[in-house]
């Protein structure tokens, strides 16, 4: 063996917040407790939007909105470390409503591809929060893959004719602008012959999005482009590179939905904690008995497994690091272990656990969806396995 | 945050590497524990460590180490355990001397640390009893007060290298009617005195790495009492102070991996295609490799905080939890890996990869039960880390 200890580059070593970070974890943590209760999240369940209207602002308000987006352009300019912090703490909440598909994957499209003009166009807008993103990039295969993409971009005359049918749009009934993935040549790899484009959603007709009904709170649709005419400035990004940006705004949505996740796993775990000191059986807490501390000593060791995982990979990607690996690691992992630790919070809570009114069942709803947004934990194991050379 | 090395502890890390690959091929991939032959080279590696000064890396300066941060001492052990290169003395430098820095008298200090930092004794641990394992505090070795001598006479069991140590720190009861964890005193002596019998234990894997040590009315002189009499149980819980990352874990598990990865490449199955190919294999390669990232990512957690000065309760027993099942759970593997061949030993005509998977895989049955067992750490998990009740 000539190398070194090859985990070495891949290491971590100063865990702490740094104070901005600790006071938008305080922030976050204050307005969750003022604002959002389970009560809200189960009236948001049949609302619209997911959001009721002053909570939206007060987001936009917060500069949450806005958080991912330079100050040349409006938005507050931090990092993806500041995001998954604010995160962790809408996940332990199960905050509902468009806010991450607007601010971490439309502002991270905008932001990084847009044109001058785009941005200017969208990202005060998006900051402010009047304006709300959605991505449309899955089709019937449901693959994370460029070669999910089937809709077609043809030049015409006055700028593109759009058609194909989208799938797992998340917010399309409420979105005002829509990232759309198309193929603009049909010889090439499909990676090579992605094109993004920004669709104003005011070009749609309302009969061509068909909700569908999922367990968690993503609002998905089916939306169909019929030979949809959009202007030539619409491109986001250049024409056939479509993929590299589609690529890069999925990576820091999968960084930052596992930051999503850590914070449901976490309050899983709370929940436990507490109720097992609460719940009495055999004449004491059931906190008491050793299989009941080896589960939850399991779920918080996991828990702490998936910190560690999750903002190495975030760290990664906000410093410009090669973040490959440790991205597919840190979701692979959450993909399993946020559905376990649920599993395990139900099994510590018994059937009280089991029923709608009790919140635990809003967290293992939220580790349905996540689990697998974003690709599951064997997209991501088959980008570990070539990280690894096999 | 930051989830990377600094460019000195990179430095580092780069001149033990190059130091490393400089050393005799003899030195490499020896097992510590194992044959007189494999003993003999990790101590002649302990005195190359000695003169460069690595053997006390994290010694404070004052006593001349070098004073190395928590993160350097990571990275030493795991280059060296990657490597399996073996010399470096746990009993000694890094459990005894960091107690008798912190309770040992003057005396003490001046006798016993400078022949540890040359790399001249060996120590060994007299802690667990036939009848004391979990419940360490139960111990019963009895030391009688007789003047200016204790008269110990009792039994250690699973006493790692007692057959090779001139030297043995040892629990002992000094006040029976006391509750248990108040009449422990933690005593110094020299193994060859009267009344010490070591006798040898083989594990399952074939290895004398273990016995059991016999007290007969030893005579140990009350100068060699660490701490306070009666206190001897919070003087042994001092090295929680000293780097307890659990990274030996980690690293061990990543160089079997490693070896195990090459060896699906190279090696062709019944198809015809490399094992690597087959989805099976594949699957398991790729959660270890996550599990080595998981377990890595809490050994840094640990020595994270304790750069911070924060105690690693929880941290320290998950990272422990983790690493063991960790290292069990790879050399399983790598006795699957190799199908039929996987059950011959190290050294059997035809055996692969040295037989040091079977090797291995008997071996590290130990690990999730040495140093607290996991069942112990997911008690101190729940009770010391989440706040739960004792039962």
């Amino acid at each position: 063996m000539d190398s070194g200890y090859p985990g070495a580059s891949r290491a971590g070593m100063d865990l702490s917040l740094t104070d901005t970070q600790q006071l938008i974890r305080n922030s976050a943590r204050d307005f969750m407790t003022e604002n959002i209760d389970s009560d809200y999240v189960r009236e948001m369940e049949s609302h619209d939007t997911g959001s009721r209207e002053e909570i939206w602002k007060s987001l936009a308000e917060m500069g949450w909105t806005g958080l991912l987006v330079p100050e040349s352009d409006g938005g507050a300019g931090m990092s993806l470390i500041e995001m998954a912090v604010l995160l962790e703490e809408m996940g332990a909440t199960a905050l509902p409503g468009p806010f991450f598909s607007s601010a971490v994957t439309g502002a991270t499209a905008i932001a990084e591809f847009g044109s001058d003009k785009q941005k200017q166009e969208f990202l005060p807008r998006l900051v402010d929060g009047d304006l709300v993103t959605a991505l449309a990039f899955l089709e019937g295969s449901a693959a994370w893959d460029p070669g999910v993409v089937q809709a077609t971009a043809t030049r015409a005359e006055d700028g593109w004719a759009l058609s194909g049918s989208k799938v797992f749009v998340p917010g399309a009934a409420g979105a005002d602008l829509f990232i759309f993935a198309a193929r603009t040549s049909q010889d090439g790899a499909p990676e090579d012959s992605l094109t993004l484009f920004l669709v104003d959603a005011k070009r749609l007709d309302s009969s061509a999005i068909k909700a569908l009904d999922s367990i968690s709170d993503d609002r998905f649709a089916e939306v169909d482009f019929e030979d949809l005419m959009i202007p030539p400035d619409a491109v986001l990004g250049e024409v056939g590179e479509g993929w590299s940006a589609l690529k890069r705004i999925l990576d820091v949505s999968t960084a930052a939905k596992c930051a999503e996740m850590l914070g449901g796993s976490r309050k899983a775990v709370d929940m436990t904690v507490d109720f097992v000191q609460e719940r009495s059986q055999f004449g004491r807490a059931i906190g008491t008995f050793q299989a009941v501390q080896h589960r939850t000593s399991d779920m918080a060791t996991d828990l702490e497994v998936g910190r560690q995982l999750t903002y190495k990979a975030i760290w990664k990607i906000a410093e410009g690091k090669d973040y490959a690996h440790d991205l597919a690691i840190a979701k692979a992992y959450m993909s399993e272990k946020f559905p376990d630790i649920c599993y395990g919070a139900h099994q510590m809570h018994g059937a009280i656990g089991f029923t709608q009114e009790h919140d635990l069942q809003i967290f293992s709803r939220r580790a349905a969806s996540a689990r697998v947004m974003f690709g599951d934990a064997n997209h991501h194991r088959q980008i570990i396995a070539e990280q690894m050379g096999l | 945050m930051r989830y990377e090395f600094t460019t000195e502890e990179e430095d580092f890390r780069a001149e033990l590497v190059d130091w490393i690959d400089d050393l005799d091929d003899d030195y490499k991939s020896v097992s510590e524990g194992g044959s007189d032959d494999d003993w003999a080279k990790a101590l002649e590696v302990r005195k190359m460590l000695a003169d460069k000064g690595w053997l006390t890396l994290h010694w404070p300066v004052e006593y001349g180490g070098l004073g190395a941060s928590m993160m350097k001492q990571v990275i030493f052990t795991e280059e060296m355990v990657y490597h399996s290169i073996p010399g470096r003395d746990g009993f000694g430098t890094r459990m005894l001397a960091p107690t008798l820095m912190v309770h040992g008298s003057e005396e003490q200090r001046k006798e016993y640390l400078p022949p540890i930092a040359k790399g001249e004794v060996q120590w060994c641990q007299g802690y667990s009893e036939p009848n004391s394992g979990s419940d360490l505090a139960s111990l019963q070795t009895r030391a009688v007060d007789d003047g200016d001598q204790y008269v110990v006479t009792g039994s250690k069991i699973w006493t790692s290298q007692a057959h090779r140590a001139d030297h043995i720190f040892v629990l002992v009861r000094t006040d029976p009617d006391a509750p248990k964890h108040r009449g422990i005193s933690f005593l110094l002596s020299e193994t060859d005195v009267p009344g010490i019998r070591v006798e040898p234990i083989i594990n399952m894997a074939g290895h004398h790495a273990f016995n059991q040590v016999f007290f007969d009315e030893v005579r140990i002189p009350k100068a060699n009492l660490v701490g306070e009499e009666n206190r001897g149980w919070y003087v042994a819980a001092t090295l929680l102070d000293f780097e307890r990352s659990g990274i030996d874990y980690p690293a061990q598990a990543q160089r079997t991996l490693d070896e195990l990865i090459e060896y699906a490449k190279g090696t062709n199955g019944v198809t015809g295609q490399p094992l690597s190919q087959d989805h099976d294999t594949r699957r398991r390669l790729i959660d270890l490799q996550i599990q080595v990232d998981s377990t890595r990512g809490m050994a840094y957690e640990v020595a994270d905080m304790q750069s911070r000065g924060e105690i690693p309760n929880k941290e320290a027993s998950m990272a422990k939890t983790l690493g063991t099942r960790l290292v069990q759970d790879v050399h399983r593997f790598g006795v699957d890996l190799l199908g039929m061949y996987g059950q011959l030993r190290p050294g059997s005509y035809l055996s692969q990869l040295d037989g040091r998977m079977l090797d291995a895989q008997l071996g590290t049955v130990a690990y999730t039960i040495f140093a607290g067992t996991t069942e112990i750490q997911k008690n101190i998990i729940a009770t010391r880390g989440l706040g739960l009740p004792r039962g």
